[in-house]
């Protein structure tokens, strides 16, 4: 397990938080752009866990980081769904660049 | 170079894949499959660093839970089956640009960073996850898991109360 | 000394009027402010009366000299310790003389006016504007400060103004008062300029202060303002010359007398009051009240004794060709005012050297009563014939009587026959031009046979020449209003003359002896007679010998009709070069470029904020991509630039 430095967990938890990035740049369909926000918390949590693991083993607070932050990130999925829908039922589309209603 | 090692890597690859399958696939039900892959990618890797409970925590939540709600929120709103307009080609520039630029200036901080690694032993009991998340001494978590579970029920609420059909009028 | 203190309601009466009358005159007093107009004159003229006799013949003169006495002075703006604008009542021999002239006169034509204007809708506005140039005209004459006559000295343009373009709705009235204004205020930046001066040299703007500083030849700023020049001419010439062409704006002389003879579109008056009486005598007032100053300097005489003397021989000229009666007045006025500068520019200061003084002063004081005189009985005339024009007339002594008599009266009085005002006052500008300057004295000599004639053609043409024939006779020689006045300033014609003038009124303020040179006198009478006998043959009776004379002098003859067409010089300079070559290029620039700038720097400002509001998209991906290239500046900046 010590033998894969650190960094390059780190690395791979960026690299998904960036693809979690550009879809969230690019996607037009809503639900699509809550699935990169996803990748993005989730590459958070690896951090945390990553960091816990390999500078401070002795105590637990990344892993309870992490349990929250799954946690928080099911809430707000469920409240996103809310959204969308409502959204949906007022647009009859999810695409975002329908609601462009703050357009000056 | 060990088997574990070996094994970082496969598994670091399959979940950066099907997340990039999760962000670009023209069909929003592929997307939805690659957000699950990768989701089980990373429950991999917790799988791989030893921390189960975090591991199966993921499994249980995110990929059963959440995955499955997005894909009901896809039935419920559109024809599945077709395929998703693309995204202009300015903005695709500009996003990518943003990316690998972010993903340089990031590796290049994190790279300059000395770590000072600590080789002990890491223990994830459960009993001793859930002893700490109750108690409240100095490492204690009681505080975060009440928030928390208020944060569910609000959460709960605000949903029915966006997604409700408003009442038709009387005439 | 506080025993004057009453002459402050001099000039404060007519200006309570004029508030009054202007604020509430309209809508509560309507006809009833003629009186209330009158009145208060008449309380003013009382008051001046009573200080003449108080200063002449109680005080009188202090060691054989009329003291300067200041009853009331205030310190208004204080510039520096030493120069500040002070308001105060100056008495001294001509400013006494002119309280006496200028309320006398003026209560005269408020009188006259009572009748001449009755069924004016703008009854009270009319005596408001009266109010307030006899204010004007009275605060300048007892001005202390340089400065409070030059305010006043607007005050009396403004008024002017007003009067002439009392008519409104005729635009030739709007056009001569604007006319009027705008060539008295530009003779005005010369009199600025002039003060400014005078008043740097001389450290003070006070008019005691000033003329003894100036007059004394050892003392500092003599010396100073003396011995600097610039053109060639010291800067006292300079000084004295920018003054002196204030003065002849407002009196009318050449050449920047082509508003007075417009002016007379006004009510006849008011032309009586100010273009005839007093506000045209300004100059020469100004002239008179620094006098001690102008006689330091030979070439500013000069200026002033040729300018009066071209003046005077061209009015004459002008006026033989005239047919509109007030015209011809106007003319006679520019004529006997370039008569009283003369004098001025020829005398000295002190004894018999100041006779030209002395002379010019009794001029102004004769002139008054007998040029109002004129002005008023023309307008008799223009109420009953309802024209101003010579053709229109003639035959009107029958109908007329009291003004027929009092016109005669003034004709003879200005022609210098005596036993008549005018006869003295002009034998001793005539002996004053004699003793000093032979060419100047040969052009009075033959002005004063060219006034008597024109004087009898007008006289003629209106009361002789043809038989009458007028419209509606209907309501006769005029109200009783109308002929007090005639008849008062008809006796004063005669019997001014009779006043020893120059026991009173000279350049030093001692007495001077004016014995009547009796060989002397034949000349100018003679030359008088000549001139009325030359008018009677032409147009006693209507004959075709004028027309014959008019042909005969061909191309001068209407050239004097035109006025020597100089106010067609004026517009051709105003319209070819000053509008063309200064005004429109002015505006071009004025319009292109700094406008255009300006255009141009809100052109560029609304571009910008369009381009910018293109921001607010409305596409949350948009934000969220401007977010992070935000963030991404910054890290750089702050990681990598700034440590």
């Amino acid at each position: 397990m010590n033998e894969v430095p650190l960094t390059h967990i780190l690395f791979v938890s960026t690299a998904l938080f960036f693809t979690g990035m550009y879809g969230l740049f690019t996607r037009r369909n809503m639900i699509t752009m809550l699935m990169a926000v996803e990748l993005i918390l989730n590459s958070v949590n690896i951090n945390f866990v990553a960091f816990n693991k390999y500078l401070y083993p002795d105590k637990l607070d990344g892993v309870f980081f992490t349990i929250f932050i799954i946690t928080i990130a099911a809430a707000e999925a469920a409240v996103a769904i809310a959204i969308i829908i409502n959204l949906y039922r007022s647009h009859h589309s999810i695409d975002v660049e329908d609601a462009g209603e703050l357009k000056f | 170079m060990s088997a574990s090692t070996i094994i970082f890597y496969i598994i670091s690859a399959f979940m950066l894949i099907a997340g990039a399958v999760a962000v670009t696939a023209r069909k929003i039900f592929r997307a939805a499959i690659g957000l699950l892959f990768s989701l089980v990618g990373i429950a991999g890797l917790y799988f791989w660093m030893e921390v189960n409970f975090i591991a199966a925590v993921q499994i249980i939540v995110y990929v059963g839970g959440i995955v499955v709600l997005i894909i009901f929120s896809i039935f419920l709103t559109q024809k599945s089956g077709e395929e998703m307009p693309k995204p202009i080609k300015s903005r695709k520039i500009f996003s990518i640009l943003a990316v690998v630029l972010g993903f340089a200036f990031t590796c290049s901080l994190i790279s300059l960073q000395t770590f000072k690694v600590n080789t002990n032993a890491f223990n994830v009991e459960v009993a001793e996850i859930g002893n700490q998340m109750l108690s409240t001494t100095e490492h204690g978590f009681v505080l975060p898991f009440e928030a928390v579970s208020i944060l569910l029920l609000a959460a709960m609420i605000g949903c029915i109360v966006i997604a409700i059909k408003s009442k038709p009028e009387t005439k | 000394m506080n025993h004057y203190s009453y002459i402050a309601l001099i000039p404060l009466l007519p200006l309570a009027t004029f508030v009054i009358l202007g604020l509430f005159g309209r809508k509560y007093f309507k006809t009833f402010s003629g009186t209330v107009g009158t009145l208060s004159l008449l309380a003013s003229a009382v008051l001046s009366l009573i200080t003449a006799y108080q200063y002449f013949l109680v005080d009188g003169p202090v060691n054989g000299i009329y003291q300067k006495i200041i009853p009331l002075q205030y310190t208004w703006l204080q510039f520096s310790p030493n120069v500040s604008i002070d308001l105060g009542i100056l008495l001294d021999p001509i400013s006494v003389m002119m309280l006496v002239v200028v309320s006398f006169v003026s209560l005269m034509v408020h009188i006259f006016s009572l009748g001449y204007m009755k069924g004016e809708e703008r009854f009270a506005t009319y005596y408001a504007f009266l109010s307030l140039f006899t204010f004007s005209m009275l605060g300048l004459v007892i001005s202390t400060n340089i400065f409070q006559i030059y305010m006043f000295w607007e005050l009396v343009g403004v008024s002017s103004f007003l009067l002439i373009g009392f008519y409104f709705e005729k635009p030739s009235a709007v056009a001569a008062s604007k006319k009027a204004f705008i060539v008295t205020r530009f003779a005005d930046l010369g009199f600025l300029i002039g003060i400014l001066i005078l008043s740097f040299h001389a450290h003070t703007l006070d008019f005691n202060t000033l003329i003894t500083r100036l007059t004394s030849v050892q003392s500092p700023e003599f010396i100073n303002i003396t011995s600097t020049s610039f053109l060639g001419m010291s800067v006292l010439t300079w000084g004295l010359t920018l003054v002196f062409i204030g003065g002849a704006g407002k009196s009318a002389m050449f050449p920047l007398h082509i508003w007075l003879p417009d002016a007379m579109e006004g009510p006849t008056p008011v032309s009586a009051l100010i273009h005839a009486a007093t506000m045209v005598v300004a100059g020469v007032y100004l002239v008179a009240r620094l006098f001690p100053v102008f006689s330091m300097d030979a070439i500013a005489l000069n200026i002033v004794t040729y300018v009066g003397l071209v003046s005077a021989l061209i009015a004459a000229v002008i006026a033989c060709t005239q047919t509109d009666i007030k015209r011809v007045l106007a003319y006679s006025t520019m004529s006997q005012i370039g008569y009283m500068m003369f004098a001025l520019g020829v005398a000295r200061q002190g004894g018999e050297e100041g006779l030209g003084y002395m002379g010019s002063m009794f001029h102004l004081f004769t002139h008054a009563f007998f040029k109002s005189l004129l002005f008023l009985g023309a307008g008799a005339v223009i109420h009953m014939v309802h024209s101003n024009d010579m053709k229109d007339m003639g035959g009107l002594r029958k109908l007329m009587p009291i003004t027929h008599i009092s016109f005669l009266i003034a004709c003879l009085a200005i022609s210098g026959i005596p036993p008549f005002a005018g006869f003295f006052s002009k034998e001793e500008i005539l002996l004053a031009s004699f003793n000093a300057n032979k060419l100047v004295y040969g052009v009075a000599l033959f002005t004063s046979g060219l006034t008597a004639f024109y004087m009898f053609r007008l006289y003629y043409n209106i009361f002789w020449s043809k038989a009458a024939h007028v419209h509606e006779p209907h309501h006769g020689e005029g109200t009783w209003s109308m002929k007090l006045p005639l008849i008062i300033l008809a006796i004063m014609a005669v019997i001014a003359g009779f006043i020893p003038f120059a026991h009173f009124v000279t350049s030093d303020g001692a007495l001077l002896e004016t014995p009547i040179n009796y060989l002397f006198s034949v000349a100018p009478v003679l030359l008088a007679v000549a001139g009325i006998g030359l008018a009677t043959v032409l147009y006693k009776s209507q004959n075709g010998k004028p027309d014959a004379v008019a042909v005969g002098l061909g191309g001068f003859y209407k050239a004097a009709y035109h006025k020597f067409y100089i106010d067609e010089l004026y517009l051709f300079i105003t319209k070819k070069v000053i509008f063309n070559l200064i005004g429109r290029p002015a505006a071009w620039f004025d319009k292109n470029i700094v406008d255009g700038t300006m255009n141009v720097i809100a052109t560029l400002t609304a571009k910008l904020s369009v381009a910018i509001k293109g921001f607010q998209s409305g596409k949350v991906q948009n934000y969220a991509l401007y977010f992070f290239g935000g963030i991404a500046v910054l890290a750089v900046l702050f990681i990598y630039i700034w440590k």
